[in-house]
Protein backbone atom coordinates (compact mmCIF):
# COMPACT_ATOMS: atom_id res chain seq x y z
CA UNK A 1 0.00 0.00 0.00
CA UNK A 2 2.59 2.55 -1.10
CA UNK A 3 2.20 4.91 -4.05
CA UNK A 4 4.19 4.39 -7.22
CA UNK A 5 7.01 6.89 -7.76
CA UNK A 6 6.15 10.42 -8.92
CA UNK A 7 7.74 13.85 -9.22
CA UNK A 8 6.28 16.32 -6.74
CA UNK A 9 5.68 19.89 -7.93
CA UNK A 10 5.18 22.56 -5.29
CA UNK A 11 3.15 25.43 -6.80
CA UNK A 12 3.02 28.93 -5.42
CA UNK A 13 0.28 30.18 -7.76
CA UNK A 14 -2.73 28.79 -9.64
CA UNK A 15 -1.05 29.91 -12.88
CA UNK A 16 1.87 27.58 -12.18
CA UNK A 17 -0.44 24.66 -11.41
CA UNK A 18 -2.60 25.21 -14.49
CA UNK A 19 0.46 25.52 -16.72
CA UNK A 20 1.98 22.33 -15.30
CA UNK A 21 -1.23 20.34 -15.81
CA UNK A 22 -1.70 21.72 -19.33
CA UNK A 23 1.84 20.64 -20.25
CA UNK A 24 1.84 17.23 -18.60
CA UNK A 25 -1.80 16.21 -19.16
CA UNK A 26 -2.69 12.59 -18.50
CA UNK A 27 0.51 11.85 -16.55
CA UNK A 28 -0.11 14.57 -13.97
CA UNK A 29 -2.71 14.98 -11.25
CA UNK A 30 -3.53 17.94 -9.05
CA UNK A 31 -2.85 17.19 -5.39
CA UNK A 32 -5.14 19.21 -3.12
CA UNK A 33 -6.20 17.89 0.30
CA UNK A 34 -5.29 14.36 -0.77
CA UNK A 35 -8.13 12.70 1.12
CA UNK A 36 -9.38 10.84 -1.96
CA UNK A 37 -6.38 10.97 -4.28
CA UNK A 38 -3.72 9.72 -1.85
CA UNK A 39 -5.91 6.73 -0.94
CA UNK A 40 -6.17 5.98 -4.68
CA UNK A 41 -2.38 6.37 -5.02
CA UNK A 42 -1.72 4.10 -2.03
CA UNK A 43 -3.92 1.42 -3.58
CA UNK A 44 -2.31 2.12 -6.97
CA UNK A 45 -5.68 2.74 -8.55
CA UNK A 46 -4.00 5.90 -9.83
CA UNK A 47 -0.33 6.04 -10.89
CA UNK A 48 0.44 9.55 -12.15
CA UNK A 49 4.11 10.35 -12.73
CA UNK A 50 3.73 13.98 -11.60
CA UNK A 51 1.75 15.35 -8.64
CA UNK A 52 1.05 19.08 -8.79
CA UNK A 53 0.48 20.37 -5.25
CA UNK A 54 -1.92 23.33 -5.39
CA UNK A 55 -2.21 23.77 -1.61
CA UNK A 56 0.79 26.14 -1.22
CA UNK A 57 -0.79 28.56 -3.76
CA UNK A 58 -2.08 31.56 -1.79
CA UNK A 59 -4.43 32.59 -4.60
CA UNK A 60 -6.12 29.16 -4.45
CA UNK A 61 -7.39 29.71 -0.90
CA UNK A 62 -10.07 32.26 -1.71
CA UNK A 63 -13.72 32.09 -0.73
CA UNK A 64 -15.54 34.88 -2.59
CA UNK A 65 -19.15 35.87 -2.22
CA UNK A 66 -20.40 37.67 -5.28
CA UNK A 67 -23.35 37.85 -7.62
CA UNK A 68 -25.54 35.51 -5.61
CA UNK A 69 -22.97 32.75 -5.48
CA UNK A 70 -20.25 31.48 -3.24
CA UNK A 71 -17.04 30.83 -5.17
CA UNK A 72 -14.67 28.35 -3.58
CA UNK A 73 -11.12 28.08 -4.94
CA UNK A 74 -9.08 24.92 -5.41
CA UNK A 75 -7.23 24.90 -2.08
CA UNK A 76 -10.13 25.74 0.29
CA UNK A 77 -10.40 23.02 2.89
CA UNK A 78 -13.79 21.66 3.98
CA UNK A 79 -13.08 22.48 7.64
CA UNK A 80 -12.22 26.11 6.89
CA UNK A 81 -15.51 26.68 5.05
CA UNK A 82 -17.41 24.93 7.84
CA UNK A 83 -15.76 27.28 10.35
CA UNK A 84 -16.99 30.35 8.43
CA UNK A 85 -19.53 32.03 10.74
CA UNK A 86 -21.50 33.45 7.78
CA UNK A 87 -21.99 30.11 6.04
CA UNK A 88 -25.29 29.20 7.71
CA UNK A 89 -27.02 32.46 6.85
CA UNK A 90 -25.65 32.52 3.31
CA UNK A 91 -26.01 28.89 2.38
CA UNK A 92 -27.84 26.84 5.01
CA UNK A 93 -27.91 23.70 2.84
CA UNK A 94 -24.13 23.66 2.47
CA UNK A 95 -23.83 24.24 6.22
CA UNK A 96 -26.16 21.28 6.83
CA UNK A 97 -24.29 18.96 4.46
CA UNK A 98 -20.63 19.70 5.20
CA UNK A 99 -20.62 18.07 8.67
CA UNK A 100 -21.56 14.80 6.88
CA UNK A 101 -18.45 14.93 4.66
CA UNK A 102 -15.95 12.42 6.03
CA UNK A 103 -14.70 12.89 9.59
CA UNK A 104 -13.19 15.90 11.39
CA UNK A 105 -9.77 14.35 10.70
CA UNK A 106 -10.37 14.26 6.92
CA UNK A 107 -12.26 17.57 6.65
CA UNK A 108 -9.21 19.29 8.18
CA UNK A 109 -7.29 18.43 4.99
CA UNK A 110 -9.85 17.66 2.29
CA UNK A 111 -10.98 20.38 -0.13
CA UNK A 112 -14.34 21.04 -1.80
CA UNK A 113 -12.85 21.14 -5.31
CA UNK A 114 -11.00 17.87 -4.65
CA UNK A 115 -14.22 16.08 -3.76
CA UNK A 116 -15.85 17.46 -6.92
CA UNK A 117 -12.89 16.25 -9.00
CA UNK A 118 -13.09 12.78 -7.42
CA UNK A 119 -16.82 12.60 -8.30
CA UNK A 120 -17.84 9.73 -6.06
CA UNK A 121 -21.58 9.12 -6.64
CA UNK A 122 -22.20 8.91 -2.87
CA UNK A 123 -20.27 12.02 -1.86
CA UNK A 124 -22.07 15.00 -0.32
CA UNK A 125 -20.17 17.85 -2.00
CA UNK A 126 -21.02 16.82 -5.59
CA UNK A 127 -24.63 16.38 -4.40
CA UNK A 128 -24.62 19.87 -2.88
CA UNK A 129 -23.14 21.27 -6.09
CA UNK A 130 -25.93 19.70 -8.16
CA UNK A 131 -28.66 20.75 -5.71
CA UNK A 132 -27.42 24.35 -5.52
CA UNK A 133 -27.15 25.04 -9.29
CA UNK A 134 -23.39 24.87 -8.95
CA UNK A 135 -20.78 25.38 -11.62
CA UNK A 136 -17.25 24.08 -12.05
CA UNK A 137 -14.66 26.52 -13.34
CA UNK A 138 -12.08 24.62 -15.37
CA UNK A 139 -8.75 25.91 -16.56
CA UNK A 140 -6.48 24.78 -19.37
CA UNK A 141 -3.39 26.95 -19.16
CA UNK A 142 -4.84 30.48 -19.24
CA UNK A 143 -8.17 29.52 -20.82
CA UNK A 144 -11.19 29.10 -18.57
CA UNK A 145 -14.57 27.49 -19.09
CA UNK A 146 -17.49 27.09 -16.77
CA UNK A 147 -19.57 23.90 -16.68
CA UNK A 148 -22.87 23.38 -14.88
CA UNK A 149 -22.70 20.72 -12.17
CA UNK A 150 -25.37 18.66 -13.89
CA UNK A 151 -23.23 18.59 -17.07
CA UNK A 152 -19.94 18.11 -15.22
CA UNK A 153 -20.65 14.75 -13.60
CA UNK A 154 -20.75 12.13 -16.36
CA UNK A 155 -20.58 8.89 -14.42
CA UNK A 156 -19.03 7.14 -11.45
CA UNK A 157 -15.76 9.04 -10.84
CA UNK A 158 -16.07 10.35 -14.38
CA UNK A 159 -16.30 14.05 -15.20
CA UNK A 160 -16.20 16.49 -18.09
CA UNK A 161 -12.73 17.67 -17.01
CA UNK A 162 -10.08 16.90 -19.64
CA UNK A 163 -6.71 15.49 -18.58
CA UNK A 164 -4.95 18.78 -19.29
CA UNK A 165 -7.49 20.84 -17.32
CA UNK A 166 -7.71 21.58 -13.61
CA UNK A 167 -10.58 22.70 -11.41
CA UNK A 168 -9.79 26.28 -10.44
CA UNK A 169 -12.94 26.83 -8.40
CA UNK A 170 -16.54 25.75 -7.88
CA UNK A 171 -19.53 28.02 -7.27
CA UNK A 172 -22.67 27.34 -5.25
CA UNK A 173 -25.78 29.48 -5.73
CA UNK A 174 -26.85 31.24 -2.52
CA UNK A 175 -30.05 29.99 -0.93
CA UNK A 176 -32.62 32.76 -1.31
CA UNK A 177 -34.60 34.15 1.59
CA UNK A 178 -37.82 32.20 2.05
CA UNK A 179 -36.33 28.95 0.79
CA UNK A 180 -36.30 26.06 3.22
CA UNK A 181 -33.54 23.45 3.13
CA UNK A 182 -33.21 19.93 4.47
CA UNK A 183 -30.72 17.08 4.37
CA UNK A 184 -30.85 13.43 5.38
CA UNK A 185 -28.41 10.59 4.90
CA UNK A 186 -27.90 6.94 5.80
CA UNK A 187 -24.45 5.35 5.88
CA UNK A 188 -22.88 2.42 7.72
CA UNK A 189 -20.92 4.72 10.00
CA UNK A 190 -21.12 8.48 10.47
CA UNK A 191 -18.66 9.99 8.02
CA UNK A 192 -18.55 7.02 5.66
CA UNK A 193 -19.85 7.42 2.14
CA UNK A 194 -23.63 7.60 2.08
CA UNK A 195 -25.69 4.63 0.95
CA UNK A 196 -28.32 7.23 0.03
CA UNK A 197 -28.34 10.98 0.72
CA UNK A 198 -31.15 13.45 -0.03
CA UNK A 199 -31.01 17.25 -0.11
CA UNK A 200 -34.22 19.29 -0.33
CA UNK A 201 -34.90 22.93 -1.25
CA UNK A 202 -38.42 24.34 -1.01
CA UNK A 203 -39.26 27.85 -2.26
CA UNK A 204 -42.65 29.33 -3.20
CA UNK A 205 -41.74 28.64 -6.86
CA UNK A 206 -40.27 25.17 -6.71
CA UNK A 207 -39.73 21.98 -4.74
CA UNK A 208 -36.37 20.32 -5.37
CA UNK A 209 -34.96 17.02 -4.18
CA UNK A 210 -31.40 15.98 -5.02
CA UNK A 211 -30.50 12.32 -4.51
CA UNK A 212 -26.99 10.92 -4.13
CA UNK A 213 -25.75 7.34 -3.81
CA UNK A 214 -28.27 5.75 -6.19
CA UNK A 215 -27.39 6.77 -9.75
CA UNK A 216 -23.82 7.14 -10.97
CA UNK A 217 -24.17 10.91 -10.68
CA UNK A 218 -26.20 13.20 -8.38
CA UNK A 219 -29.83 13.24 -9.51
CA UNK A 220 -31.96 16.40 -9.25
CA UNK A 221 -35.77 16.32 -9.40
CA UNK A 222 -37.90 19.49 -9.50
CA UNK A 223 -41.63 19.82 -8.96
CA UNK A 224 -43.58 23.08 -9.45
CA UNK A 225 -45.56 22.25 -6.35
CA UNK A 226 -45.71 19.20 -4.12
CA UNK A 227 -48.36 19.01 -1.44
CA UNK A 228 -47.70 16.79 1.56
CA UNK A 229 -50.64 14.58 0.43
CA UNK A 230 -49.06 13.91 -2.98
CA UNK A 231 -45.56 13.53 -1.61
CA UNK A 232 -45.63 9.80 -0.88
CA UNK A 233 -46.68 8.94 -4.40
CA UNK A 234 -44.18 11.38 -5.94
CA UNK A 235 -41.31 9.93 -3.89
CA UNK A 236 -42.31 6.40 -4.82
CA UNK A 237 -42.31 7.35 -8.50
CA UNK A 238 -38.93 9.03 -8.05
CA UNK A 239 -37.50 5.96 -6.29
CA UNK A 240 -38.58 3.69 -9.17
CA UNK A 241 -37.34 6.13 -11.84
CA UNK A 242 -33.79 5.98 -10.46
CA UNK A 243 -31.29 3.34 -11.47
CA UNK A 244 -31.05 1.64 -8.06
CA UNK A 245 -28.70 -1.34 -8.05
CA UNK A 246 -27.69 -3.81 -5.39
CA UNK A 247 -24.09 -4.08 -4.21
CA UNK A 248 -22.05 -5.12 -1.18
CA UNK A 249 -23.50 -2.29 0.91
CA UNK A 250 -27.23 -2.40 0.13
CA UNK A 251 -29.81 -4.04 -2.10
CA UNK A 252 -31.60 -2.07 -4.82
CA UNK A 253 -34.84 -2.41 -2.87
CA UNK A 254 -33.26 -0.95 0.28
CA UNK A 255 -31.89 1.98 -1.74
CA UNK A 256 -35.36 2.72 -3.16
CA UNK A 257 -36.76 2.53 0.35
CA UNK A 258 -34.14 4.99 1.55
CA UNK A 259 -35.08 7.40 -1.25
CA UNK A 260 -38.69 7.34 -0.02
CA UNK A 261 -37.82 7.73 3.67
CA UNK A 262 -34.87 10.14 3.42
CA UNK A 263 -36.66 12.14 0.71
CA UNK A 264 -39.63 12.62 3.03
CA UNK A 265 -37.34 13.49 5.94
CA UNK A 266 -35.38 16.09 3.96
CA UNK A 267 -38.58 17.62 2.51
CA UNK A 268 -40.14 17.80 5.98
CA UNK A 269 -37.10 19.59 7.35
CA UNK A 270 -37.12 22.01 4.39
CA UNK A 271 -40.84 22.69 4.84
CA UNK A 272 -40.35 23.37 8.56
CA UNK A 273 -37.62 25.93 8.00
CA UNK A 274 -39.41 27.53 5.02
CA UNK A 275 -42.45 28.30 7.22
CA UNK B 1 7.60 26.45 -8.40
CA UNK B 2 9.83 23.65 -7.14
CA UNK B 3 9.99 20.20 -8.71
CA UNK B 4 11.19 17.34 -6.55
CA UNK B 5 12.25 14.39 -8.67
CA UNK B 6 10.87 10.92 -7.99
CA UNK B 7 14.25 9.18 -7.90
CA UNK B 8 15.97 11.35 -5.32
CA UNK B 9 15.54 11.92 -1.60
CA UNK B 10 14.77 15.51 -0.70
CA UNK B 11 15.40 17.30 2.59
CA UNK B 12 12.35 18.00 4.78
CA UNK B 13 12.64 20.42 7.69
CA UNK B 14 9.78 20.70 10.17
CA UNK B 15 8.92 20.81 13.85
CA UNK B 16 8.26 17.49 15.55
CA UNK B 17 6.65 17.67 18.99
CA UNK B 18 7.98 21.16 19.54
CA UNK B 19 11.56 20.45 18.48
CA UNK B 20 13.23 21.19 15.13
CA UNK B 21 13.55 18.03 13.03
CA UNK B 22 14.77 17.11 9.58
CA UNK B 23 15.20 14.13 7.34
CA UNK B 24 15.16 13.16 3.71
CA UNK B 25 12.36 11.52 1.75
CA UNK B 26 11.44 10.46 -1.76
CA UNK B 27 8.29 12.33 -2.91
CA UNK B 28 6.23 9.14 -2.62
CA UNK B 29 7.08 8.59 1.05
CA UNK B 30 4.00 8.93 3.27
CA UNK B 31 4.22 11.05 6.39
CA UNK B 32 3.34 7.96 8.47
CA UNK B 33 6.35 6.05 7.10
CA UNK B 34 8.57 9.12 7.41
CA UNK B 35 7.69 9.54 11.08
CA UNK B 36 8.23 5.88 11.89
CA UNK B 37 11.05 4.90 9.56
CA UNK B 38 13.10 8.08 9.24
CA UNK B 39 12.35 9.93 12.47
CA UNK B 40 12.08 6.78 14.61
CA UNK B 41 8.84 8.07 16.13
CA UNK B 42 7.06 4.73 16.15
CA UNK B 43 4.21 5.81 18.42
CA UNK B 44 2.13 6.61 15.35
CA UNK B 45 0.63 3.36 14.09
CA UNK B 46 -0.10 2.40 10.51
CA UNK B 47 -3.31 0.49 9.90
CA UNK B 48 -5.29 0.61 6.68
CA UNK B 49 -3.13 3.10 4.75
CA UNK B 50 -6.11 4.57 2.94
CA UNK B 51 -7.54 6.96 5.48
CA UNK B 52 -10.30 4.80 6.94
CA UNK B 53 -9.04 3.40 10.26
CA UNK B 54 -7.56 6.51 11.88
CA UNK B 55 -4.66 4.71 13.62
CA UNK B 56 -2.08 7.02 11.99
CA UNK B 57 -3.79 10.28 13.05
CA UNK B 58 -1.36 13.07 13.99
CA UNK B 59 -1.65 16.85 14.32
CA UNK B 60 -0.49 18.93 11.36
CA UNK B 61 -0.33 22.65 12.25
CA UNK B 62 -2.78 22.11 15.09
CA UNK B 63 -5.43 20.10 13.21
CA UNK B 64 -5.78 16.34 13.28
CA UNK B 65 -5.06 14.53 10.03
CA UNK B 66 -4.29 11.10 8.62
CA UNK B 67 -0.52 10.81 8.25
CA UNK B 68 -1.07 8.04 5.65
CA UNK B 69 -2.80 10.54 3.33
CA UNK B 70 -0.06 13.17 3.43
CA UNK B 71 3.40 12.99 1.91
CA UNK B 72 6.51 13.79 3.91
CA UNK B 73 7.59 16.42 1.36
CA UNK B 74 4.32 18.30 2.01
CA UNK B 75 5.17 19.00 5.67
CA UNK B 76 8.19 21.23 5.00
CA UNK B 77 7.94 24.01 7.60
CA UNK B 78 4.90 22.49 9.33
CA UNK B 79 4.39 21.69 12.99
CA UNK B 80 3.71 18.00 13.57
CA UNK B 81 2.57 16.56 16.88
CA UNK B 82 2.45 12.84 17.50
CA UNK B 83 1.35 10.69 20.44
CA UNK B 84 4.89 10.94 21.84
CA UNK B 85 4.11 14.58 22.69
CA UNK B 86 1.23 13.79 25.07
CA UNK B 87 2.97 12.50 28.19
CA UNK B 88 4.37 15.43 30.23
CA UNK B 89 7.47 13.48 31.32
CA UNK B 90 8.88 9.96 31.04
CA UNK B 91 6.94 7.68 33.37
CA UNK B 92 4.00 10.09 33.63
CA UNK B 93 0.78 10.04 31.66
CA UNK B 94 -1.33 12.96 30.48
CA UNK B 95 -4.78 13.38 32.02
CA UNK B 96 -6.38 11.81 28.93
CA UNK B 97 -3.93 8.90 28.83
CA UNK B 98 -4.48 8.30 32.54
CA UNK B 99 -8.26 8.27 32.01
CA UNK B 100 -7.78 5.70 29.22
CA UNK B 101 -5.95 3.44 31.69
CA UNK B 102 -8.52 3.96 34.42
CA UNK B 103 -11.50 3.20 32.15
CA UNK B 104 -9.87 0.34 30.19
CA UNK B 105 -10.30 2.41 27.02
CA UNK B 106 -7.84 0.18 25.17
CA UNK B 107 -7.03 -3.48 24.91
CA UNK B 108 -4.61 -4.25 22.08
CA UNK B 109 -3.66 -0.59 21.78
CA UNK B 110 -3.28 -0.50 18.03
CA UNK B 111 -5.84 2.25 17.42
CA UNK B 112 -4.99 4.14 20.63
CA UNK B 113 -2.32 6.62 19.39
CA UNK B 114 -4.64 8.00 16.74
CA UNK B 115 -7.63 8.19 19.08
CA UNK B 116 -5.53 9.94 21.74
CA UNK B 117 -4.44 12.56 19.19
CA UNK B 118 -8.02 13.24 18.09
CA UNK B 119 -9.42 13.43 21.63
CA UNK B 120 -6.49 15.46 22.95
CA UNK B 121 -7.14 17.99 20.18
CA UNK B 122 -10.88 18.01 20.87
CA UNK B 123 -10.47 18.60 24.62
CA UNK B 124 -7.91 21.35 24.02
CA UNK B 125 -10.29 23.26 21.74
CA UNK B 126 -13.62 22.28 23.33
CA UNK B 127 -13.13 21.66 27.06
CA UNK B 128 -16.89 21.25 27.45
CA UNK B 129 -17.25 18.61 24.73
CA UNK B 130 -20.16 16.29 25.52
CA UNK B 131 -20.58 12.61 24.66
CA UNK B 132 -22.14 13.49 21.29
CA UNK B 133 -19.15 15.61 20.24
CA UNK B 134 -16.76 12.94 21.48
CA UNK B 135 -18.59 10.30 19.44
CA UNK B 136 -18.53 12.56 16.38
CA UNK B 137 -14.73 12.84 16.61
CA UNK B 138 -14.43 9.11 17.41
CA UNK B 139 -16.34 8.29 14.22
CA UNK B 140 -13.05 8.87 12.41
CA UNK B 141 -11.45 5.91 14.18
CA UNK B 142 -11.92 2.17 14.21
CA UNK B 143 -11.43 0.20 17.44
CA UNK B 144 -12.09 -3.54 17.37
CA UNK B 145 -11.51 -4.24 21.08
CA UNK B 146 -13.46 -1.84 23.25
CA UNK B 147 -16.83 -1.22 21.61
CA UNK B 148 -16.02 2.50 22.12
CA UNK B 149 -18.03 2.85 25.36
CA UNK B 150 -14.95 2.96 27.64
CA UNK B 151 -13.27 5.43 25.27
CA UNK B 152 -16.21 7.83 25.57
CA UNK B 153 -16.21 7.37 29.36
CA UNK B 154 -12.47 8.09 29.52
CA UNK B 155 -12.79 11.22 27.38
CA UNK B 156 -15.66 12.57 29.50
CA UNK B 157 -13.70 11.85 32.69
CA UNK B 158 -10.58 13.54 31.28
CA UNK B 159 -12.63 16.55 30.18
CA UNK B 160 -13.97 16.96 33.71
CA UNK B 161 -10.51 16.61 35.28
CA UNK B 162 -9.06 19.16 32.87
CA UNK B 163 -11.89 21.62 33.59
CA UNK B 164 -11.35 21.23 37.34
CA UNK B 165 -7.61 21.81 36.89
CA UNK B 166 -8.33 24.99 34.90
CA UNK B 167 -10.90 26.23 37.42
CA UNK B 168 -8.50 25.67 40.31
CA UNK B 169 -5.54 27.22 38.56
Amino acid sequence: MKPAAFDYVHCETLDEAAEMIAQTGDDARILAGGQSLVAMLNMRLATPTVLVDVMPAQDARKVAADNGTLKISAAVRQASLLDDPNLTSRNPLLAQMLPWVGHPQTRARGTLCGSVAHADPSAEIPLALAALDGTVILRRGRKRRSVKATDFFLGMMLTDKADDEMIEAVTFADVEQGTGTGFAEVGRRKGDFAIVACAALISPKRVRLAVGGVNDTPFVKDWDTLSPQDEGEALNALAWSLDARGDLHATARYRRDLVRHLGAKALKEARTCAD
Amino acid sequence: MRRLTATERHPVRFTLNGKPAEGTAHPRMLLSDFLRGVQGATGTHVGCEHGVCGACTVRIDGATARSCLTFAVQIEGAEIDTVEALAPAPGRLSVLQDAFRKHHALQCGFCTPGILMSLDTLLATEPRANAERIRDVLSGHLCRCTGYQPIVAAALDAAQTLREETDNA
